[in-house]
């Protein structure tokens, strides 16, 4: 097929057009690949390591879903997408799903036509400081007149407004292009304070020379859901990825390891695992797959949480705690649907 | 008495004497260049402070410099404060960044090859007094060098080469007669030969085939240079061709060039690249998908080829009207008297023009990181940056890139500077 195309592009001979697809999950099965659009590297979440292999929290997630569909965690066209072209590549259909730390807003989700199956990551804005300022919150009065690197054209930009607004105070913006030019402009002394979303600020920190000369601010103050996403339409894909996600978390709630997984998989006496595993009920069979996909999934990489503490959890460098991104019944925000 | 006034005469010259301490050597130099006034002085004293002041603040940042470290706190643990680069993510990211993080490590002497090659290729090209015999190894070079970098069977290109062979010989047999019907058969004959070269190529997969390596896996400066050579090499004859027809007495010829040229000059680069990433897919039928790498390339040598028909046409623009009408006198018809007569003069005088384009383009090619292609730029900026092990090692890596960038530029201007001079054929 590639050499015909090779050939048809040489002579100019037209493009025959391609059949109409009949549905994603169709088209995985048939392409045998899982094409998942990705970022082009953020710390922790998407970074392809020394030898080429992607490695991260979000790429986790492709894996899964590709060891659920497809029986192999490694049958992945990691398609690397800019915050530019992330969401055409998403609507031409290049990739079949995005999971690149994406903000679950209103208007992508309605406007863009696009299906968010899901949150994988809270975050939120927040600031870092020098500790040498003796700033220690958001909102104390020695805030007054400080001069703050900001991404210009970013929603960050838009939350560090209101921000200071609301607690009526001022503030000097120094616009920067991109978060490698805010960490330098910090560093020289530029401006005293760096606001981005918490997870980039930890990671950054991470890699200063001395990151305890540097204060992660307590105050959030916006809402960052990050989640992956597909395409509107097509229901019966976007019921996979969600699943599968949801799968992963499930298995955090029920305990479900890695290093478990096999024998609770032979049967257990909590209905809600067997069924997550597949040991009992035909959940895999109403999405189209094989009884054994969720334990196909966790088996990857294990649960959300194994998957979160090995990426960005507190024993990595970038050292994030699960905050808001525990469990439910941890007093997180982390929640699945039951498995029924 | 006039005898002996008689003026003495030297029989022997004085032996000649070395020039006095202040007029020779290092001293004259510098007392004439360096201290020759007050404001000499001056501006010597304080370029040396400057020069001065820079190499006692980079110096010891090169010569502390980390080698080996596993990452960026590494460096500082060893470096314990004291001011030092981190060259160690250079040493460990190496072939990242030459070759992409894809590529596959064993294969890494197919571009080393393709690359020697293209020197190669390129000699009898550039190098007039080479035997003429070696154009023939420039010719198949385009295709070898594709079978080297992408892999997969060499039948590929063998029959991608012989489609050409065989359009040629049927152009050639049949313009004799008349030129368009020529062209036609030329194409379609090439056109059949490709359609049923596929169904042979498709049958012998494995044929002496080399691991392939899809376009998605290219990356680093290996990357920039594929992107850089294939569109300055397409672009210098489309560009000639668009100069030409800008020119023509051929009022839709003329009108088509002129269109495609001031378009494609008109609109940014970076715009017709996000056009090649994301507008086309939406076009093209899912199933279809061309290689971005070979829409990139197209895209880049349309946009080379519009600049450089321009810098073509002022070299036209420049030939005195006295040489087309001495072609034209002579009996010469338009094809001739463009190949022996403009062309070889509006080409010469346009060498700085094209090389200077050609340069740009080559530097251009780092745009391809913002549609997230992982060239040069793209691998820093990317995936070595967002590493855990690397984020915030930013001089080291961006000095890096454009050592190499300065390096590759700075002998592509050097070289043309040497092609003129061998050009030189009037007497100024």
């Amino acid at each position: 097929m590639k050499k015909t195309i090779f050939f048809g592009a040489l002579a100019v001979a037209g493009l025959a057009a391609g059949i109409v697809s009949a549905g994603t999950l169709d088209d995985v099965k048939a392409r045998g690949k899982l094409n998942c659009g990705v970022s082009t590297g953020v710390p922790g979440f998407a970074q392809p390591d020394a030898n080429g292999v992607w490695q991260g929290f979000d790429i986790a997630v492709c894996r899964a879903v590709a060891a659920a569909v497809l029986n192999d965690s490694d049958a992945i066209e990691f398609v690397p997408t800019t915050g530019k072209t992330r969401f055409t590549s998403l609507a031409s259909g290049e990739i079949d799903m995005l999971a690149r730390n994406t903000t679950w807003t209103m208007s992508r989700d309605v406007d863009l036509k696009f299906e968010f199956i899901g949150v994988n990551y809270y975050d939120g804005q927040g600031f870092m400081v020098k500790a040498s300022t003796g700033i220690t919150s958001a909102k104390s009065p020695d805030i007054d007149g400080v001069t703050v690197c900001i991404q210009t054209g970013t929603t960050t930009e838009l939350n560090l407004a209101d921000h200071f607004r609301s607690i009526g105070m001022s503030y000097e913006p120094l616009p920067v292009e991109s978060g490698a030019e805010a960490v330098t402009q910090y560093m020289a002394g530029a401006c005293d304070m760096f606001t981005t979303d918490r997870s980039a600020l930890a990671a950054r920190r991470a890699n200063m020379e001395t990151p305890e000369d540097h204060v992660l601010l307590p105050e959030i103050i916006s809402k960052e859901p990050l989640g992956p996403l597909v395409r509107h339409g097509d229901n019966d894909w976007a019921d996979v990825v969600r699943w599968t996600l949801n799968a992963l978390i499930t298995a955090e709630e029920l305990g479900v390891t890695s290093a478990n997984i096999e024998e609770m998989a032979k049967g257990t006496n909590n209905p809600e695992m067997n069924r997550l595993l597949g040991s009992e009920g035909n959940l895999g069979e109403m999405l189209n797959l094989d009884a054994d996909w969720a334990k196909r999934a966790i088996s990857v990489a294990g649960n959300y949480g194994e998957i979160f503490e090995a990426n960005i959890g507190s024993g990595t460098i970038i050292g994030l705690a699960r905050g808001v991104n525990a469990m439910w019944t941890d007093g997180g925000l982390i929640y699945s649907p039951p498995f029924r | 008495m006039a005898k002996n006034n008689a003026a003495f005469v030297r029989h022997q010259l004085i032996e000649e004497q070395a020039p006095p301490i202040t007029e020779r050597g290092v001293v004259k130099w510098v007392r004439e260049n360096l201290f020759s006034s007050p404001f000499n002085v001056i501006m010597t004293l304080l370029s040396l402070w400057v020069i001065y002041s820079i190499i006692a603040g980079v110096a010891p940042w090169f010569i502390n410099g980390v080698w080996n470290a596993n990452s960026v706190r590494d460096c500082y643990d060893i470096l314990d404060g004291a001011t030092g680069a981190c060259f160690a993510v250079l040493k460990e990211r190496f072939p990242q960044l030459i070759y992409g993080f894809k590529y596959p490590s064993t294969e890494y002497w197919r571009p080393n090859t393709a690359v020697i090659l293209l020197l190669f290729a390129l000699a009898p090209i550039l190098f007039r007094k080479l035997p003429r015999k070696f154009l023939l190894f420039s010719l198949i070079y385009p295709f070898l060098a594709y079978w080297l970098i992408w892999g997969g069977t060499p039948l590929v290109p063998v029959v991608a080469f012989l489609g050409f062979v065989i359009g040629i010989y049927c152009f050639r047999r049949f313009s004799a007669n008349a030129f368009a019907l020529g062209a036609i058969i030329g194409v379609i004959a090439a056109n059949i030969f490709w359609v049923l070269g596929g169904y042979v190529v498709d049958a012998n997969e494995t044929f002496l085939a080399l691991q392939a390596v899809p376009s998605r896996d290219m990356g680093g400066f290996m990357l920039n240079i594929l992107l850089g050579t294939i569109a300055v090499a397409l672009s210098i004859p489309l560009g000639i061709l668009l100069a030409l027809g800008r020119k023509s007495n051929m009022p839709i010829i003329k009108w088509i060039c002129v269109l495609f040229i001031e378009f494609i000059r008109g609109v940014p680069l970076i715009t017709l690249l996000f056009v090649a990433n994301v507008i086309l897919a939406f076009f093209l039928p899912p199933e279809t998908s061309i290689d971005l790498i070979l829409r990139v390339i197209v895209m880049m040598t349309f946009f080379n080829a519009a600049y450089i028909a321009e810098v073509v046409r002022g070299g036209l623009a420049a030939l005195p009207s006295g040489q087309y009408e001495a072609a034209n006198s002579l009996g010469l018809d338009y094809s001739k008297s463009m190949r022996f007569i403009i062309l070889p003069q509006a080409l010469k005088i346009s060498i700085p023009g094209i090389v200077n384009t050609c340069v740009g383009m080559l530097k251009d090619t780092t745009l391809v990181s913002i549609i997230s292609m992982f060239d040069l730029v793209g691998m820093i900026r990317g995936p070595i940056l967002s590493s855990t092990s690397w984020n915030g090692v930013y001089w080291e890596l961006f000095g890096a890139a454009a050592t190499i960038f300065f390096v590759v530029c700075f002998s592509v201007s050097k070289y043309s500077q040497w092609l003129e001079r061998q050009l030189e054929t009037s007497n100024r």
